[in-house]
């Protein structure tokens, strides 16, 4: 590290850091963490899933046969191109291509909202079905009680999902006001980088929520 | 060690700004560590408050002061507010905040804004759950088991949940801030093994922060969730398992206690070489201790769930890996007695308090290995003995080192000096009250009374009351030093840079430090602990 | 240290492969493989979270600590699932 007369007069470098190298270094890697941190939240959803499936499989085959696997699938890719784009901004911001960033930002967060909206219209479909846990369940007799639990995890896990991806959604707004305001330049591009990776992220949890929501039990035919 | 000519320093941090605004407002990590050092004092006195009732209750063996449910409500509080604002934050946010920045030699922390954020989501969650209690109490205990506190109860389950939810923040963002600062800014020549073990204890304490506590929250959500929307993950009926909630309580709660213990055992291996003058015996094997214990610290969960239903295959694994848990923390117990031999021993207040926790840590340390012992389990578990084992861990090892670490390092953040004979007699009436309370809890678990019952048979009076006695005694000694160290404030003497003449960057700056620690980034060139060296290794 | 700026065509590829694996693994699923649903399920699932933590995340540009986060935290829950799965699947043992 360099004695504090020599720092690099970036308007962007923060106090407590010595130089931008070392900034972005540390918030990237505080991003990591937190992602961390996430893993074990959402962690705790799965391994509660888990056991659920194990003692209860023909239950929640049956339950996640009732899910739209059309809905979920369009909604995997939607996910997955957002990542594209996202990875795109990230790319137009390190090379300081300003319109390109915001452009591929206000994709990205297009595509947020597709799958919000569809999932939203899924959440509809499961109430007008009485699949939402709770006095006004209904569901074939022999399967209704552990039925239950799946419907009960599916709507925690894709809910608590959806709340990470609002938030993604107000990130990115964020984002894009810094790309406009030129507070985000080709020198200081980590927080695009920073925000990049919390919305990859809350896409690697769809990606294993739609295998094991929507496809379980497909092959039986009833 | 400090004289009459010394002063104070025209700017340090306290005087950097006046005002409101200053102090709530800042980015400041000393200041912040104050903001959380009248927090986390507040809610201690609020679970103290507690306490007094329920070992009032207990001085008779009929439920006569307060009916079951106000009982079941007080314990609960007592442990919600004792266990999630007092414990869980003490060291690391009041004297991690403070020192890490200063002990490797850095401005401030990684992230100094969420500093401030995690105060702020500390306290309201703090508020929040204070309201549940005052609008009507919560009576699950706080450990919060279902099928009771999803189905049964009919108290404030869900405000209390949530706001343990919310402060769960505070501590993963604090974890993450430790352990960013601690991996990219110490200074020139601050490598890994020349770093103080406190930093050692700090760091593993924030990876137990960063990987334990996101499973409390998903934890608590779910139990708000059940209790809301009649989900079913824990509920019989639905074909849930309410030991599932168990298993995930405690993935947490039992990692949990570690973070209590690890930053006291930190500040002991401050302590312990500078009241020794002596290097730390075996720098390393205390430091992979650390690391060691976080990590063991996961794997051991399930002893909670002996008796609960979990498989006796599970049982015996846990057991085992329970067994493990202990040895890093015999190794540093060994190696703080080994530093002591043939050190230069005196025996101010810190020292006192760090002698304190080595033993009354190593007395539950080893009953904790009696509970890991699945046939005694079954007999002892869920009574007075499980209490006896986690009070003597946590008050007469945590609160015993965060007090030795408070008086230790309270000239640095104060500047002035604290009345050492009101100090040393506060120590000696806290050790004293505190194995009045703690003993005879031990004999009476042994004998069967049970945890968590406001009424008990006759023949467990005798020992109920030395207990009660106890906890009196023990409530004063946590008074006087509120006292005295106020008083010191403005009227204690001027400590100077190094009072102690202990090694270590902290001491190399003025006491108060300024706002940005260091006139001058310092370079570091020695390894810690380096009292057999020559002085200019030392502080100014 | 400076920042690996990673050629866009890396970018599309890797999301061909990933729409591709997604279009799969429905595909897979209303074939009757019994057990080996699940592992084809996952399986499929973790070669998508993989390309996307190695490429649109960067770590494979990224340094040792961050590749010990990212393994640390998956490791830390495979302990949360590992020895709670560790009861469950012994209920029904006997120890006589």
């Amino acid at each position: 590290m360099l004695p504090d007369t020599a720092h690099h007069h970036s308007s962007a470098l923060a106090h407590q850091f010595d130089t931008i190298e070392q900034q972005r270094d540390a918030t990237t890697l505080g991003m990591w963490v937190f992602l961390a941190t996430e893993v074990l939240f959402f962690g705790g959803l799965f391994a509660t899933y888990s056991i659920y499936r194990v003692w209860y499989p023909d239950a929640f085959g049956a339950a996640s046969r009732t899910l739209d696997i059309t809905l979920g699938t369009i909604n995997t890719a939607v996910l997955i191109t957002s990542s594209l784009t996202m990875a795109l901004a990230v790319h137009s911001a390190q090379v300081g291509q300003r319109r390109l960033l915001m452009l591929f930002l206000v994709v990205t967060m297009a595509l947020g909202l597709v799958f919000l909206g569809i999932k939203g219209y899924e959440y509809y479909q499961k109430f007008v079905e009485h699949h939402v846990p709770g006095s006004n369940f209904q569901f074939a007799p022999e399967y209704a009680r552990n039925a239950q639990i799946f419907f009960s995890l599916y709507f925690m896990m894709t809910g608590l999902h959806a709340a990470h991806m609002i938030i993604g959604l107000g990130i990115m707004t964020w984002m894009l006001v810094w790309s406009w305001n030129g507070t985000v330049s080709r020198e200081y591009a980590s927080p695009i980088e920073i925000a990049g990776l919390y919305w990859h992220f809350v896409d690697i949890i769809w990606i294993f929520l739609y295998p094991l929501l929507y496809l379980i039990g497909r092959h039986v035919h009833v | 060690m400090a004289s009459s000519t010394v002063l104070l320093p025209p700017h340090h941090y306290l005087n950097d700004g006046y005002g409101v605004k200053s102090w709530l407002l800042t980015r400041d990590h000393k200041r912040i560590a104050l903001l959380y050092l009248a927090g986390i004092t507040f809610f201690f006195f609020v679970g103290g408050a507690m306490a007094v009732l329920i070992r009032l209750e207990l001085t008779t063996p009929a439920g006569d002061l307060v009916s079951d449910e106000t009982y079941n409500k007080l314990f609960t509080m007592h442990g919600v507010m004792m266990v999630f604002f007092f414990l869980i934050p003490s060291i690391p946010a009041t004297l991690g905040n403070f020192l890490v920045p200063l002990l490797i030699g850095a401005k401030d922390l990684a992230f100094p804004k969420l500093n401030l954020a995690s105060w702020y989501i500390y306290m309201i969650g703090g508020l929040f759950t204070l309201y549940a209690l005052i609008a009507g109490g919560v009576d699950t205990g706080w450990t919060f088991y279902t099928p009771f506190s999803t189905v049964s109860s009919t108290t404030n389950v869900i405000p209390t949940a949530f706001g343990i939810f919310i402060t769960g923040f505070s501590s993963i963002l604090t974890g993450l801030n430790f352990i960013i600062t601690i991996h990219r800014m110490r200074a020139p020549g601050m490598t890994w093994f020349r770093l103080p073990l406190f930093i050692w204890s700090i760091y593993a304490t924030s990876m137990i922060f960063v990987l334990g506590t996101p499973v409390l929250a998903i934890t608590m959500l779910l139990v708000a969730a059940e209790r809301l929307f009649h989900f079913g993950f824990f509920d019989p009926a639905l074909g849930g398992d309410p030991v599932l909630f168990q298993h995930l309580f405690w993935f947490y709660s039992h990692p949990a206690v570690y973070i209590m213990v690890l930053p006291a055992m930190g500040v002991v291996s401050e302590i312990v070489p500078a009241f020794c003058r002596k290097r730390v015996f075996g720098y390393s094997f205390v430091a992979f201790a650390s690391v060691a214990i976080a990590v063991l610290g996961f794997l051991v969960w399930g002893h909670h769930l002996f008796v609960a239903g979990e498989s006796a295959y599970s049982a015996m694994i846990f057991s085992s890996l329970s067994f493990l848990v202990a040895i890093p923390s015999a190794v540093k117990v060994f190696n703080w007695t080994a530093t002591m031999y043939k050190g230069s021993i005196s025996w101010e207040t810190p020292m006192l308090y760090a002698i304190g926790f080595i033993g009354l840590f190593t007395m539950g340390g080893l009953t904790g290995l009696f509970l890991a012992t699945l046939p005694i389990d079954v007999h002892v578990t869920d009574t007075y003995f499980v209490i006896a084992h986690f009070h003597y861990i946590m008050v007469g090892g945590a609160i015993m080192g965060y007090m030795g670490g408070l008086h230790y390092w309270w000239p640095k953040i104060s500047g002035r000096l604290y009345n050492e004979f009101l100090a040393k007699i506060s120590a000696g009436i806290i050790f004293l009250g505190f194995n009045l309370t703690f003993f005879p809890q031990f004999v009476l678990g042994y004998l069967g009374m049970p945890r968590r019952y406001h009424a008990y048979p006759p023949e467990f009076q005798v020992l109920n009351v030395l207990s009660s006695a106890g906890a009196s005694i023990l409530g004063v000694g946590y008074l006087l030093p509120l006292g005295y160290l106020m008083w010191s404030l403005r009227y204690g003497r001027l400590a100077g840079s190094n009072p102690w003449g202990a090694v270590g960057l902290e001491w190399a700056t003025t006491s108060p430090p300024p706002t940005e620690n260091f006139a001058e980034t310092p370079t570091v060139t020695w390894e810690a602990y380096q009292y057999d060296a020559p002085a200019e290794h030392h502080a100014a | 240290m400076s920042e690996y700026v990673v050629r866009r065509r890396v970018y599309f590829t890797i999301y061909a492969i990933l729409i591709a694996c997604t279009l799969l693994t429905a595909q897979v699923a209303f074939l009757d493989l019994g057990a080996w649903n699940t592992v084809a399920a996952v399986g499929i699932a973790a070669f998508k979270a993989v390309l996307v933590i190695l490429f649109f995340m960067h770590v494979r540009y990224s340094t040792p600590l961050t590749w010990l986060v990212v393994g640390g935290s998956l490791f830390w829950f495979g302990i949360l699932l590992v020895l709670t799965m560790s009861d469950y699947l012994t209920r029904g043992w006997h120890t006589y």
